[in-house]
């Protein structure tokens, strides 16, 4: 277990440091982009722009800014943005980080609940009409594009239906911390809930579906069967824990890339000041300094999460764990 | 062998619909099995032998399967009953084991775990007890240090251990009825020697009534008290093992005896076969399955031969040839000093 955590470690630390190199050098090497006219704003002077660099180091070799830019991300926790004068960075993405796993996983218990619901569900009405309806829906639903699912829905339940006893109970857009009125801060994020998990629990369904129709022929479930337990058990016990497994590692894959800030569109749409909207802005800006910081913040948690899946896959399948 | 038979299986027909049309993988086999007889159904891959055995299980849930005729275990007959009642039957009247052990149990469980959730799904026992009758059942099938590897997954267990581990849950609640099917096909030689001898140690034992489906006519030389040779999803011939490697009625038999390679005889420059291949079972002309391979065919071969008695009471064949001709028949194809290195 110890060497598995140091081998992680090692990996983040490697899976960052290439991050940020490539992050770094795409943004230096895009035609077009000087940091420092985004920083001075419209119409400098030559003097002025000349100021800018000196003040901010870009006309220092790009290796030893790239060090300075790691110094102030990592140890003095005092990089500041490029478009929003005096802004410190590593707070800014500490504040949003709240909004955006709140949004993350309150989707995700929605999402997997939903999936394996969907999934059992459809492999178990096979042979009826229910199973290619359900795969239907799951179909239109994987190919809604969100931000398209998120506009809908605003308009909706902010606009025509507001005022009817459906909707009344939405609060105006944006996010409300959960320390400051969970009430509110429950109610800004159903709606964005449902309208992030509806392409995952169409994904996801129908993933499950096809595994637990594969796994059903496996001659361990004739085995379970043959023992003579029921069926609830050999569904519960046999096919559907073993058809989990790529589940699971499809939802490392996914919900870490949420949370490092893939729910950039549903963040927008619905008014989240979250990491994805934070990386909008920055993107929008060309502000290296929160592209640069974000991009961190998204590669540590896609490494955490995925580590949390490989634990939990080793508890599905015993075959993978080491001895 | 008198009485009622624990198990009667009468006319049982099992067809699939496919896109080609009906295939009739069992076609009317009617067999009995008594109380701790060990009956060896033999016959080559599509022969309708398994099926007949999963059918009897009711282990077939394809929905496009269709059966027909009875199953009549201890005067109740299978097909007729319930979810529930069929899964009281399963594990504890009858219980069976697979071809392949490295894919019939649950790589996700312990082996312990899944020979104790078979005993806990029949007896009100707690967990422990569960788990002790487990090490229990893994000693008596010769897996040794079966308290420290009763926690240990399949996948640590070889090939001949995994069949060890599948006899031991097919034996926890003490079926009347332990039906094997290629119990030792998928592993080696060696290894299949130990798993026979360790099944007829369990039939003598606990005095289980065996049903061995196999294609090795070695492995019913060494187990069967009576034999059931099984083509294109009718019995051809059935007897007791002694009339059937002695006195074989039908050509398809002569041809399994005759194709076992021999090391009490000059060796052959080819190990005889049975020429052409079986036949598609969506088709079947309505007169002998075996005709077209078969080197006595004559005009009468065209009419379906029934399955009857035709030299001694119990001993049926399904070949229009007579008794007579056959003995001068087969002589050719087969020698019968064959089952003394069985016996």
């Amino acid at each position: 277990m110890l060497t598995f955590i140091i081998r992680r470690l090692l990996w983040t630390v490697l899976v960052l440091f290439v991050i940020t190199v490539v992050v770094f050098i795409i943004f230096f090497k895009t035609p077009g982009v000087d940091p420092a006219r985004a920083i001075a704003g419209r119409n400098p002077s030559a003097q002025v722009l000349q100021e800018i660099r000196e003040q901010f180091g870009l006309n220092k070799p790009l290796p030893v800014q790239y060090l300075l830019m790691m110094k102030s991300i990592f140890i003095s926790r005092d990089l500041v943005s490029y478009s929003n004068q005096g802004v410190k960075v590593v707070p800014e993405i500490a504040a949003a980080t709240p909004a955006t796993l709140s949004l993350v996983f309150g989707a995700a218990l929605i999402w997997v609940v939903m999936a394996i619901a969907v999934g059992v569900a459809a492999a178990l009405l096979r042979g009826t009409v229910f199973d290619p309806l359900l795969m239907v829906l799951a179909l239109i639903g994987v190919s809604a594009p969100v931000f398209w699912v998120g506009e809908v829905a605003n308009l909706i339940t902010q606009g025509t239906w507001h005022d009817t006893f459906l909707f009344s109970w939405v609060p105006p857009l944006g996010y409300t911390p959960l320390t400051q009125n969970p009430g509110l801060w429950f109610r800004g994020l159903v709606i964005p809930w449902i309208t992030l998990s509806i392409l995952y629990i169409g994904l996801y369904g129908r993933v499950l579906r096809a595994n637990i129709l594969e796994t059903q022929n496996e001659d361990f479930v004739r085995t379970a069967r043959a023992k003579g337990i029921s069926e609830r058990q050999v569904l519960l016990r046999h096919t559907l824990r073993t058809s989990m497994i790529t589940f699971v590692s499809l939802f490392g894959l996914d919900f870490g890339a949420l949370v490092a800030g893939g729910a950039l569109l549903i963040e927008v749409v619905f008014g989240i000041h979250g990491v994805g909207y934070l990386t909008y802005q920055a993107l929008a800006n060309l502000d290296l300094p929160t592209i640069m910081a974000t991009v961190v913040y998204g590669a540590f948690f896609i490494v955490l999460v995925n580590a949390i899946v490989d634990i939990g896959y080793a508890w599905l399948d015993p075959r993978i764990r080491p001895t | 062998m008198t009485g009622e038979p624990l198990l009667d299986v009468r006319d049982l027909k099992v067809s699939f619909r496919t896109e080609d049309g009906l295939v009739k993988a069992v076609d009317g086999v009617s067999l009995t099995l008594f109380e701790g007889e060990t009956l060896g159904i033999v016959g080559e891959s599509g022969s309708g032998k398994s099926v007949t055995m999963m059918s009897v299980m009711r282990l077939i849930n394809d929905p496009n399967a269709r059966f027909e005729g009875e199953v009549l275990y201890k005067g109740h007959d299978l097909m007729t009953l319930n979810r529930d009642q069929m899964r009281a039957i399963r594990g504890t009247g009858i219980s069976m084991i697979f071809q392949d052990p490295m894919t019939s149990l649950n790589p996700v469980y312990r082996v312990g775990a899944q020979i104790a959730e078979q005993i806990r799904a029949h007896d009100h026992v707690s967990k422990q007890a569960a788990r002790d009758r487990a090490i229990e059942l893994l000693a008596a099938v010769g897996i040794p240090q079966a308290a420290h590897r009763v926690d240990n997954y399949p996948h640590e267990f070889s090939g001949g251990m995994r069949q060890r581990v599948m006899i031991a849950m097919a034996i926890s609640c003490n079926p009347d009825i332990l039906i094997a099917d290629e119990p030792t096909t998928a592993l080696d030689v060696t290894i299949q020697a130990q798993i026979l001898k360790l099944l007829r140690k369990l039939k003598n034992d606990f005095g289980t009534a065996v049903v061995l489906i196999t294609h090795d006519m070695g492995v019913v030389a060494d187990l069967a008290d009576r034999i059931a040779v099984m083509y294109a999803g009718r019995i051809v011939e059935q007897g007791t093992r002694r009339e059937v490697f002695y006195d074989a009625q039908h050509p398809y038999t002569w041809g399994l005896l005759g194709s076992i390679a021999r090391l009490d005889r000059p060796k052959p420059r080819r190990l005889a076969a049975i020429p052409g291949q079986p036949p598609s079972l969506l088709r079947l002309a309505p007169g002998c399955a075996f005709a077209d391979r078969c080197a006595h065919r004559f005009d009468l071969c065209d009419e379906p031969p029934p399955l009857l008695a035709r030299v001694d009471g119990n001993h049926l064949d399904a070949c229009h040839l007579e008794p007579k001709q056959k003995k001068e028949l087969r002589e050719t194809t087969i020698h019968p000093e064959l089952i003394e290195n069985a016996e």
